[in-house]
């Protein structure tokens, strides 16, 4: 196609508007800056609280019992002693070792997926032992790095007065 | 200091592209690291730490998230109840669930309890929550480097 030229026309630069950009840049970026928050990531434990009136039935022969983990409170929700089935405990970390010992690894032969856990804790225990309670029975970080789980099923014993 | 007159001195145009790049990048990483998923998080809720905490691969089908702070009170998305007046609450929810099509029984009650709550009341709150008919519950943590 051919244009005529008139010779006014000596094809100027064309200029594009860079400021409304910019602004709605600025705007977005700062709506970002100011809802940005650091949250550490978070997980979940599932914890097996059935019905408070159980189902009658007979109990079946497989079901294994508990393993009971006992803990007391001390001053102020202090763990003031950790128990495995009567026999004290020093720390979480001989709590992971017994439960190893007494049920495995879910993975391997005899798998812990089967064995279940009863926390029996004092009213006035800080919640933050709970956690490291169920931490220690649920699993350990493998030498690879990778979550080797023991026991899945947790539940807790009925609850204790105020004051305990 | 005198100038010649009819001397023309270009305009100075500063290069924007460097700065646009930035900015677009400053906006990219905001955007990917940007978290919808806070709604439910109150700051006033200190979580106990767990190596074993992973953030679910899926998230549950009708999550009710309660937190309960140090003093024994529970958070219900911004408003705060003690454990006796939140019993209504659940009952319009477990009737929320049914009529939207869902199962309560399948609600997972998410409790983010403060680390230095007594575990007393959080039993307290479970029991409250199967009296009312729910079943699943998790005990939510976060996540701490072995």
């Amino acid at each position: 196609m051919k244009f005529r030229g008139s010779g006014k026309h000596t094809g100027g630069k064309v200029e594009l508007m860079m400021t409304p950009m910019i602004d709605v840049v600025f705007q977005l970026l700062t709506f970002f800056i100011m809802t940005f928050k650091i949250t550490a990531p978070e997980g979940d434990f599932f914890i097996k609280m059935p019905q408070a009136a159980p189902s009658a039935g007979v109990p079946s022969d497989v079901q294994l019992p508990p393993i009971k983990v006992r803990m007391t409170a001390g001053a102020g929700g202090e763990l003031a002693g950790l128990f495995l089935a009567e026999r004290r405990l020093s720390s979480f970390a001989e709590l992971r070792d017994q439960v190893r010992a007494l049920v495995g690894d879910a993975s391997g032969p005899g798998g812990a997926s089967d064995a279940e856990v009863e926390l029996d804790c004092d009213y006035d225990l800080r919640y933050e032992y709970v956690i490291r309670a169920i931490t220690a029975v649920s699993g350990y970080i493998g030498p690879d790095g990778q979550i080797v789980r023991m026991v899945e099923k947790i539940k807790f014993a009925p609850p204790h007065k105020e004051g305990s | 200091m005198r100038y010649k007159r009819g001397r023309q001195i270009p305009d100075a145009e500063g290069d924007m592209t460097p700065m646009i790049d930035m900015t677009f990048q400053l906006i990219a990483f905001f955007m990917i690291l940007i978290n919808f998923s806070e709604g439910d998080q109150n700051q006033l809720i200190r979580l106990p730490a767990s190596e074993l905490a992973k953030p679910p691969d899926t998230a549950p089908a009708w999550p009710i998230t309660l937190q309960m702070t140090a003093r024994g009170t529970v958070f219900y998305g911004v408003d705060e109840f003690t454990l006796d007046n939140l019993r209504p609450v659940l009952d319009v929810e477990k009737e929320l669930i049914s009529r939207r099509g869902g199962d309560f029984r399948n609600t997972t009650i998410i409790i983010r309890a403060d680390r230095y709550a007594k575990t007393g009341r959080v039993q307290e709150l479970i029991r409250l929550c199967q009296s009312v008919g729910f079943e699943k519950f998790t005990l939510r943590a976060k996540q701490e480097s072995p």
